[in-house]
């Protein structure tokens, strides 16, 4: 029996196309912008200014405060300029500007390709060098690692949850990693379960993904504690709450985090970074992205420089198609819209989607006909057509009531509605003025 | 290129649903039960369904066009529902200025007076029919026997349905197993060869209708179960405590517009409340109403009042009773 999470969920085309191409290199592009922020939490401190030689893996942009996250050059060259540029947001933000010569390397970082399993190191230790090292959550919501790795006082954690789901259509760049990297990963998951005094890993994988599965089970069987769990493709699963669930059987209290179900849950690509950070000494400064879309002619995996435009990536896949009609950062469930293909790939970059202009365009809206299926995809058990009716109306104290504020915006009540409303555009509007008013409440 | 890329948020890709699919689904799922209709009442059957289809969808577009000056809708499918849900609830013999009017009624003032598909509080084919059997009591009771598919519109011959047999005895002071004599066997209430209106006679074909729903996931178990399982049970204990005086509840889910009501009207999306919890509550309602109309009640039939009459409360219901929520309860492994 297949384990999954027993609430909501849909099952989208999965349209997997790149998950048989191995990971590639980007070329190192001649310029490069690296943003301030790339993670959830304060901006970083910037480090250096313009007419600075810097190496690759430098460190130019330092932590400020307990939820905020190291930037480190992901070239070497001259800082151009410290200048603002939207980012994969769209809005402007602080960004150093890098003109590349050669790749230099700081010295401390280890490139040799031999698998280092032995790590000695203290649980204050590893989570110091996540800090050092940048490490965010790369799955994509980018929360700094180190802070997941801090259990608070009088919390206790008694499983580490990895999760390998890749739930979303289109991207496999966890996929390609688990292939590939699969001995690195559980030396990162062994590390991370030192450095959170567990002695179980519980290894998630969504079902399509069956080489993936075999592969690290196999690999499995030489490290103490880490098990392998296929699951049911079901999106949203790659979720935190309905990943616990699924594996454990625990619901993360609406407000709680995952620790007060005694659950930690990193990504995948998170336990190789942390291989990476703990046992090479090398700071995040790349990561696999995919890119992909049907009309695309050489869709693939790519180990990526961060900082590298988007537009170099498209161009490695074969140019930009003609019928282009969207780009979008990251999957197509949760993935934003980029307006140019100029913006950074960040941490969190997992994929870049593109759409043909006939896929680009949302269906007209009609009356909602009180199906009821957007109650049946929610994950959550909430009352999609009742948050964005109450949003649309604004009844905001009752939308609070509804919770709301629960939601976390996984688009499956859109993606079902027949009638083609935009319930997830509807209910983002009243979320967010939920929480400015729970905040002004607060201050008073 | 530039200003050519959609920038619209998340999700990006929509599933194939539509409302037209979903409507035209249960138009699919009903064609078992029409052609069953056709089969036992012959051209009657065809000309009342034509009838109610045409009119229903007429009159949609009429007010959408000239009264509501509305976006035209007319193929979204909800009219043509309201339009074979209204005919399978008439005898095959009705007039068919009746089932003009029955329509104006069902389209007009239960659906279009609130603001059309989505708003209306109360199941539209079900509003007409009440208004036909209230407006013309004779012709709405005066039922054609099953007689063939070669039986022509006015020459049915007619008599009373199982119901209304067993209702009029017991009145009349004879003994229910003197009665079941009178009614058609539990076979031919499966297949459907008994008196009734067109669409509800047939148990089977109603059946296949209801596995075609639940496979193509356009209605979820819940309506259907708990209306024909609570009437089940309410009429089975009055039938244990005194199977002289009340009739098996294998009769009362045969017998009448129960399968009907509970696959196709009861389960109509605009009119039933939302959640699992609150459709078996509503479900229940309705089983219990039908069962206490029928036993205590004036009339031998009561499905439309009872489904009316809990369409009453799915405002409330969707209101008051709440799915739980994830997370809500805290469990500790």
């Amino acid at each position: 029996m297949l384990k999954t999470f027993p609430i909501g969920g849909i099952h989208p085309p999965e349209l997997k196309l790149t998950s048989d191409s191995p990971i590639r290199q980007l070329p190192v592009p001649q310029n490069i912008t690296i943003p301030i922020t790339q993670h959830i939490g304060a901006p970083a401190t910037v480090m250096v200014k313009k007419g600075d030689s810097i190496k690759t893996g430098q460190l130019i942009a330092s932590v400020n405060g307990f939820v905020s996250s190291n930037i480190h050059t992901s070239v070497s060259g001259i800082v151009n300029k410290v200048d603002t540029v939207p980012d994969t947001t769209g809005y402007r933000q602080t960004a150093v500007f890098i003109d590349v010569a050669g790749d230099e390397w700081i010295d401390t970082i280890d490139r040799s390709s031999d698998l280092k399993k032995e790590c000695n190191l203290s649980a204050e230790e590893i989570t110091k060098k996540c800090l050092d090292a940048g490490i965010v959550g790369l799955g994509g919501a980018t929360f700094p690692s180190h802070v997941k790795l801090s259990i608070p006082k009088g919390k206790k954690c008694n499983v580490l949850i990895i999760n390998g789901v890749e739930c979303e259509p289109y991207l496999t760049s966890d996929h390609r990693l688990m292939l590939e990297k699969g001995e690195e990963i559980m030396v990162g998951i062994t590390i991370l379960m030192k450095a959170l005094v567990v002695d179980k890993a519980m290894i998630g994988i969504e079902n399509n993904k069956k080489d993936a599965i075999e592969h690290l089970s196999k690999l499995a069987l030489n490290y103490k504690g880490i098990t392998v769990h296929p699951l049911t493709v079901k999106y949203p699963q790659g979720a935190e709450k309905q990943l616990i669930k699924a594996l454990i059987n625990r619901e993360v209290p609406s407000g709680h985090l995952p620790v007060d179900v005694g659950a930690v849950v990193h990504n995948v690509g998170t336990a190789f970074a942390v291989y990476e950070a703990v046992q090479k000494n090398k700071p995040l400064f790349e990561r696999v992205v995919t890119i992909t879309g049907k009309s695309l002619t050489n869709p693939g995996n790519y180990l990526v420089r961060i900082g590298s435009p988007v537009k170099n990536l498209i161009e490695a896949a074969g140019g930009l198609p003609e019928d282009t009609g969207k780009i979008i950062n990251g999957g197509p469930m949760m993935g934003k819209a980029l307006n140019n293909t100029d913006v950074p790939v960040v941490k969190g970059t997992s994929g870049i989607v593109l759409f043909p202009d006939s896929e680009s365009k949302r269906d007209e809206i009609k009356p909602c006909i009180r199906c009821a299926k957007c109650i049946s995809a929610c994950a959550l058990n909430l009352e999609p057509h009742l948050l964005a009716t109450l949003s649309l109306k604004g009844l905001f104290e009752r939308a609070e009531q509804e919770r709301i504020t629960d939601c976390m915006e996984c688009g499956s009540c859109s993606y079902t509605c027949p009638a083609g409303r935009p319930l997830l555009d509807y209910i983002r509007l009243g979320k967010s003025t939920v929480i400015k008013m729970a905040r002004q409440r607060n201050i008073k | 290129m530039g200003n050519q890329l959609n920038i619209s948020p998340s999700p990006h890709i929509h599933g194939k649903e539509t409302t037209e699919k979903l409507m035209y689904g249960v138009v699919l799922a009903l064609m078992p039960a029409f052609f069953a209709s056709v089969y036992f009442f012959g051209t009657g059957a065809i000309i009342v369904t034509a009838t109610a289809v045409v009119s229903c969808m007429t009159f949609e577009y009429l007010i959408q066009r000239y009264i509501l000056r509305k976006p035209i809708s007319v193929t979204d499918g909800s009219a043509l529902v309201t339009g074979l849900l209204l005919a399978l609830n008439l005898p095959s013999n009705i007039p068919v200025l009746m089932i003009v009017i029955g329509s104006l009624v069902a389209i007009g003032v239960a659906k279009m007076t609130f603001g059309g598909l989505g708003n209306n509080p109360f199941n539209p084919a079900l509003v007409g029919r009440v208004f036909m059997l209230i407006s013309f009591p004779v012709q709405m009771t005066t039922w054609p026997v099953a007689s063939g598919f070669k039986t022509g519109y006015t020459d049915a011959v007619t008599g009373a349905t199982p119901l209304a047999i067993i209702k009029e005895g017991l009145k009349n002071g004879e003994s229910l197993s003197q009665l079941m004599e009178k009614i058609p066997t539990t076979f031919s209430m499966i297949i459907g060869n008994m008196g009734g209106s067109i669409g509800e006679v047939s148990a089977l074909a109603l059946l296949i209708g209801l596995i075609y729903l639940l496979y193509k996931k356009i209605i979820t178990w819940h309506i259907p179960v708990s209306v024909i399982g609570s009437l089940g049970a309410f009429t089975a204990v009055m039938w244990i405590i005194n199977p002289d005086s009340y009739a098996s509840p294998v009769f009362h889910i045969l017998a009448g517009g129960v399968l009907l009501g509970a696959i196709f009207m009861a389960t109509d999306y605009v009119t039933s409340p939302m959640n699992p919890k609150a459709m078996i509550i509503y479900g229940c309602g309705i089983g219990i109403l039908t069962a206490i109309i029928r036993i205590w009640g004036a009339y031998p039939e009561g499905v439309s009042f009872a489904i009316l009459i809990m369409n009453a409360f799915v405002p409330l219901m969707n209101t008051y009773i709440k799915p739980k929520r994830f997370g809500e309860e805290v469990k500790h492994g």
